[in-house]
């Protein structure tokens, strides 16, 4: 059982249920639940291994589902690609960012999704396309839209990718730790731009290991501990310490997991 | 080439200007990526090198046979640039042209076939072999090297069943035979190399206005004038070598004009080119050899794109084999072999291309081919032995490879 947040009269934008996923014989994640809303910041947070990262790439259907429903906007579809995300408006922005260091911004931007002619390339709208995106996040670090992504620094290749899943006038964007590389003036511009996001009305959701930058842009939390939903709640309801808890032990009060040892995990240590 | 994100300006030291050109071609070399300059260092040197010791090297009738000798293998590398690109190999290309060759030979001699089915079915069997080892490699996930090695030995033995254990097959139609034996009329070649001097200077201003209408910086006239008019001048020199009589007795039979080979190997570079530069297939292709896994999320089919590199690179097989065919005269079961495909690795590896993937244009086939070309046929007019000749082409390579390995670790740090 997943102790929820109030009941919300809006529908979620994703809403996941009774997710599950295993690796061969080691399941990841059972029995999952999970929802974004629109306009909101919802932070996934849980210990190394609880199975953010994996949940995350079920949503973009890098990983096919197990077991659940997937929900989006309200009517259950099937996410079997990268593209079947993509055209439901579902950007992800991956830890390791997914660029191609072999081209440039312009291309990196528009990689599988490119603007053409006819047969050939639409170069200069991609090129407008790009500048403009990146001018309208406020972007100064980075010197030419052609230049290849090979020289550029971490928080500049954080840059282009948030650019890119932004570019799509995308209905989720998801970010996976985008802070974790970056300095402190990179990092208040990425939450600036994280929360500008959500009140363009995206669903965002932000991975993050920093209660900091959970507490300083998120609405909801949802905390997952060892593969399982230990509890969605509203930022405003909860204390520093409480979120810590439920990442470490899956519970804290009556929030929470439940089960006959109290990390709802059965005989694993 | 440049638009800056906050200075839309055209002249806000982009590299749209002539400093900003040799600037930004500079730092693209420090930053390493050397793109054709090794290669063109060593033609330039190589053939100052051979005029000086072999006078011969330097007349107009050596010239055109350096393109006619190199024709099949700059064919074959120009395939190869397509797997390369995506970090991966194909060790049977030379045998791909050797069998497609004896088919070929076959299907004109004992089937008398025209000769545009036999060109035909040569490059169905290209194709398919192709997708065959694309499907191997792709599907059941062996490295493409033993795949590859495996269909090497293969092929071999295919070769030899074709021609009956060894039997030389002498080709006597006269359109495969023009191919790399006869001319472009003086005058059709003046008129090709108008029409790619005004195309190119075509393609450059419409780029120029595209750029100026959308507000993006474009290159400025002057480095427009100076690509067009090097180019002009490049090929506006080789047609003119070319058009000179090459004959010894013009009387009695008159040798004037470039070799078909040449118009055929410029369609088909001016093609995949385009294709890897202007279509969202060539773009994919970059992004599989640069990281599979990006391509992968961005959404692109990286098993197709795989297959059809390795169906490319076996087509231009089948095609290199049409030019060593035609070139002999005659198809043997050794078309193809000895260092057919070790040379034309080399020549797309010299000429800039990377064996890690993603780096490298069909330019680079086009400019190795030659530098091996120019090796081959300037140690052979000194007189030295083959032995010689294999000790120095493997060094070339070896030196190709290790500025490719070294240009790497520059590129990226912290590899």
């Amino acid at each position: 059982m997943t102790a929820s947040a109030p009941p919300d009269p809006r529908t979620p934008v994703i809403e996941l249920r009774g997710l599950d996923k295993s690796f061969g014989p080691v399941q990841v994640l059972h029995d999952v639940a999970f929802s974004a809303y629109p306009g909101e910041v919802t932070a996934l947070v849980g210990d190394n291994g609880a199975g953010k990262s994996t949940l995350v790439k079920c949503v973009g259907g890098i990983h096919p589902i197990d077991a659940g429903e997937y929900l989006f906007e309200g009517a259950p579809v099937q996410v079997n690609s990268p593209r079947d995300a993509a055209a439901l408006g579902v950007e992800i922005v991956y830890q390791d960012l997914a660029l191609c260091d072999n081209l440039d911004i312009v291309q990196n931007m528009f990689l599988g999704r490119e603007k053409r002619n006819g047969l050939v390339l639409d170069e200069y709208t991609m090129e407008e396309l790009a500048a403009k995106t990146l001018a309208g996040l406020s972007v100064r670090t980075v010197k030419s839209v052609r230049q290849q992504v090979s020289s550029l620094s971490g928080g500049q290749r954080q840059t282009v990718a948030i650019a890119k899943a932004v570019l799509w006038n995308s209905k989720v964007v998801i970010l996976d730790e985008p802070t974790a590389a970056l300095g402190v003036a990179q990092t208040q511009q990425v939450l600036e731009l994280v929360r500008r996001l959500a009140d363009k009305g995206l669903a965002v959701v932000l991975i993050s290991h920093n209660m900091n930058d959970v507490f300083a842009v998120s609405d909801r939390i949802a905390a997952l501990y060892l593969g399982r939903t230990a509890a969605q709640v509203r930022t405003c309801d909860v204390t520093h310490a409480q979120v810590v808890e439920l990442i470490t032990s899956g519970r804290s009060g009556d929030l929470g997991l439940t089960g006959a040892n109290g990390n709802g995990n059965g005989a694993r240590a | 080439m440049s638009a800056v994100v906050h200075e839309r300006k055209p002249e806000a030291g982009s590299a749209g200007t002539l400093s900003g050109l040799t600037g930004g071609y500079l730092a693209r070399i420090r930053g390493g990526d050397m793109g054709a300059l090794p290669a063109v260092t060593a033609l330039v040197v190589l053939c100052l090198f051979f005029w000086a010791a072999q006078p011969t090297f330097m007349t107009q009738g050596n010239f055109a046979n350096l393109l006619t000798q190199g024709g099949a293998g700059i064919v074959i590398a120009m395939g190869l640039v397509f797997v390369l690109l995506l970090g991966e190999i194909d060790l049977s290309a030379g045998f791909t042209s050797g069998v497609c060759a004896a088919v070929l030979a076959v299907a004109l001699t004992r089937q008398d076939w025209p000769w545009y089915a036999a060109i035909g079915v040569s490059l169905a069997v290209g194709v398919l072999i192709g997708l065959t080892l694309g499907v191997v490699v792709v599907r059941i996930g062996i490295p493409s090297f033993v795949v590859t090695l495996a269909a090497f030995l293969a092929l071999q033995g295919v070769a030899l069943k074709i021609m009956d254990n060894g039997t030389n097959i002498s080709i006597h139609d006269k359109t495969v035979l023009a191919i790399a034996n006869d001319n472009v009329p003086v005058l059709l070649g003046w008129a090709l190399c108008a029409v790619a001097v005004l195309g190119y200077a075509a393609v450059l201003l419409l780029r120029y206005r595209g750029r100026a209408a959308r507000g993006l910086a474009p290159e400025s006239m002057a480095v427009l004038g100076l690509k067009v008019a090097g180019l002009a001048l490049l090929l506006g020199a080789a047609v003119f070598v070319l058009s000179l009589e090459r004959s010894y007795n013009p009387a009695f039979h008159s040798l004037k004009g470039m070799p078909i080979v040449v118009p055929l190997i410029a369609v088909l570079l001016v093609l995949w080119t385009f294709v890897l530069n202007r279509t969202s297939f060539g773009r994919h292709v970059y992004a599989v050899g640069g990281s599979q896994e990006a391509a992968r999320r961005a959404g692109i089919d990286v098993d197709r794109i795989r297959v059809t590199a390795f169906v490319l690179c076996s087509a231009m097989a089948a095609v290199g084999g049409l030019i060593a065919a035609s070139r002999a005269n005659s198809v043997d079961p050794n078309t193809g072999g000895s260092d057919v495909l070790l040379k034309a690795v080399g020549a797309a590896v010299i000429g800039g291309t990377s064996l890690f993937g993603g780096r490298g244009r069909m330019l680079d086939a086009v400019l190795g081919g030659m530098v091996i070309a120019v090796i081959d046929n300037g140690m052979g007019l000194m007189g030295y032995s083959a032995g010689t000749k294999f000790i120095v082409t493997g060094l070339v390579l070896l030196l190709a490879a290790g500025v490719d390995a070294l240009s790497r670790k520059r590129a990226l740090p912290g590899r």
